[in-house]
């Protein structure tokens, strides 16, 4: 952080006493914190650990709640549907994010070439798609794709395309047009906003030096939006692991998407529909440490390659 | 800070002279061939994000019928007051009452969440104490839990004391905002100068006092950023809403939509409906968007360029 680095002056004497108030201010924020985002966690990790049993001959007496110890965890990682789920996330994270944050980042560098007026209202028409929910986005899109009422399906089948949005092998990439759809316009954002951080006197010594519109792109604001790519990078593997909304609402139409399509929904029905809260703790958990490995591991990864470059 | 005003400066008409090389060099030109190009490209882009709200305005006017048997992007027999007109009377006006809701969630839980984080981003900027940065570790290792995760843990331990089905179980998680707090102490650190902090005290203000009455009012920039990133945060989640709620005049617009989609299969003038609130949801938003345009981009990778 540049702003910490920033040597302070030794704090006066007086401050002493003030200093004993951040408590006060920090309180609120804490208390909720730890009540609503840690407590569940723990809570969780508890629930997986749990199981009911059922006593008696032919397991019809009165069902108990026992210890299980890890194997919920073990029971969910033999079910191929939920590791299939685990599978798809991934590959359609591998596809939607670089595809997203590409178009993203071309989206920033492009607007920046071109006068502020139009900038601010192509900006807005990129960035208004972030401020609809994903299940409205999904319904709009989901009538864009059913033949019928779809103007899309009918201004291809004039072509004489009869695509199958909702088919088998397509609805995943529908539903990653949909999530590209709702978040390339807030990454591009976040990269316009760094963008607009680098000093015009880069600019400035790049064109004495003789760089055209290309190379002052390549070669100086991409290497200088990298945080923020990076930044936008693991917001988005976060996202994608926890796909949950646009595969519900989709999967009223499309039936492809199954209960287990991914690791979010599988956790859902299994509390939900199959009543066993227990199993969908232990998913629950599964899937968050996935991200948390997932995200951590990418900055690693990101970071050890910037420090063997220096 | 105030991206607007920078690029202001940028003369935005100035005629493709080659004699202009003495003109400010924040000016980047780009040849006519590829300036062509570059709008078309850009054109595209907005037409591809801008094609389903589109549809949706369109089709927020046309009868049940006319939404199969019409072409999609253009109007047939627009009727858009009498649709709406039946989108808030249905059901004993339940739309009107999913809207109240969204924006009590919404609103309520994002002016609380902008408090707590301001409060809490001013603590571990401004003051000196043991375990300041072991706490801001603790907060920032929040912005990485995966949130729809937790709501599934959320409803479990709600439920255990009582607090699912009930306004507040929707509300009290949606009023953390770790991201909030770290937006709000890296502007902090860098706005509120700690010699208005000192002055104050030596004029015999209590800490609370400076707080509201000096450093919201310097804060107030990252406040509106973090008090709308954290509306539509809460606008848009469906999970919590979805697990948490079980009786329908406690939804938000977003899980009503989906029941009136949802039964659209027995009762078809419900699609027609789902559409008109979807129009009536998404136009006022649309609007905001425009028109706060520039709080949406102050700030956010600040301090971001951590390696």
């Amino acid at each position: 952080m540049t702003t910490s680095a920033r040597p302070q002056a030794a704090p006066p004497r007086r401050r002493a006493r003030p200093d004993r108030k951040a408590w006060r201010f920090l309180g609120p924020f804490l208390a909720v914190y730890l009540f609503a985002m840690i407590l569940p966690i723990f809570y969780a990790l508890y629930q997986s650990m749990l199981k009911v049993e059922r006593s008696g001959p032919m397991g019809f007496g009165e069902p108990t709640v026992v210890f299980a110890g890890f194997e919920n965890y073990s029971l969910a990682l033999q079910q191929t549907s939920f590791l299939e789920g685990f599978g798809r996330v991934f590959l359609f994270g591998i596809v939607q994010v670089p595809v997203m944050l590409v178009l993203a980042l071309v989206l920033a560098l492009l607007l920046d070439q071109v006068s502020n007026r139009w900038a601010g209202l192509m900006r807005a028409a990129y960035f208004l798609p972030y401020g609809i929910p994903g299940v409205i986005a999904t319904i709009l899109w989901g009538f864009l794709y059913v033949p019928g009422i779809s103007p899309v399906n009918d201004m291809l089948s004039t072509f004489g395309f009869q695509p199958d949005f909702l088919g088998y092998d397509n609805v995943l990439w529908s539903l990653a047009n949909i999530v590209v759809w709702e978040f390339a316009g807030y990454n591009m954002l976040i990269i316009v906003a760094q963008l607009k951080s680098i000093p015009q006197e880069l600019y400035e010594a790049a064109k004495i030096d003789g760089a055209g519109p290309w190379q002052t792109a390549l070669r100086i604001k991409i290497p200088l939006v990298r945080p923020a790519l990076i930044l936008t990078c693991v917001f988005s593997i976060i996202g994608t692991m926890q796909l949950f909304a646009e595969p519900l609402v989709l999967k009223k139409i499309a039936p492809a998407v199954t209960n287990d399509y991914t690791p979010n929904l599988s956790a859902y029905f299994d509390a939900f529909a199959n009543a066993n809260v227990y199993m969908a703790a232990a998913k629950s958990v599964l899937l968050a440490v996935a991200a948390m490995v997932l995200s951590f591991g990418f900055l690693s990864l990101v970071n050890r390659k910037q420090r063997s470059r220096r | 800070m105030n991206a607007t005003a920078a690029p202001a400066t940028r003369p935005d008409t100035a005629p493709p002279d080659p004699a202009t090389g003495t003109r400010p060099a924040r000016r980047r030109r780009v040849p006519r061939p590829g300036r062509i190009l570059l709008v078309a490209v850009l054109t595209l882009a907005a037409l591809y994000f801008l094609l389903p709200v589109y549809w949706l305005v369109v089709a927020a006017t046309k009868s049940n019928d006319s939404l199969y048997g019409s072409f999609g992007l253009w109007f047939d027999a627009p009727q858009l007051l009498h649709n709406l007109g039946k989108v808030f009377t249905y059901n004993d006006h339940i739309y009107l009452r999913w809207a109240l809701n969204s924006l009590l969630y919404a609103g309520v839980g994002a002016v609380l969440a902008t408090l707590l984080s301001a409060a809490a981003g001013f603590a571990l900027a401004k003051y000196q104490f043991r375990g300041r940065e072991a706490v801001f570790k603790f907060v920032l290792a929040g912005v990485l839990l995966p949130s729809t995760a937790l709501a599934l843990p959320l409803y479990l331990m709600f439920s255990k004391i009582g607090l699912t089905n009930s306004y507040w179980g929707v509300l009290i998680p949606s009023i953390v905002s770790p991201f909030g707090v770290y937006l709000c102490r890296i502007y902090a650190e860098s706005a509120v100068p700690d010699t208005v902090l000192e002055a104050a005290r030596v004029d015999g203000a209590g800490e609370e006092r400076i707080f509201f009455t000096l450093v919201l009012r310097i804060m107030s920039p990252a406040l509106v950023t973090v008090f709308l990133f954290q509306f539509v945060h809460i606008w848009n989640n469906y999970f919590l809403p979805l697990v948490m709620l079980s009786e329908d005049r406690k939804y938000p617009i977003t899980l009503g939509l989906v029941t009136w989609k949802e039964a659209a299969d027995r009762f078809p003038e419900l699609t027609q409906y789902t559409i008109g609130g979807a129009f009536v949801s998404v136009v006022p938003l649309a609007f905001a968007m425009l028109v706060l345009q520039r709080y949406w981009r102050t700030g956010l990778t600040e301090g971001s360029v951590k390696e």
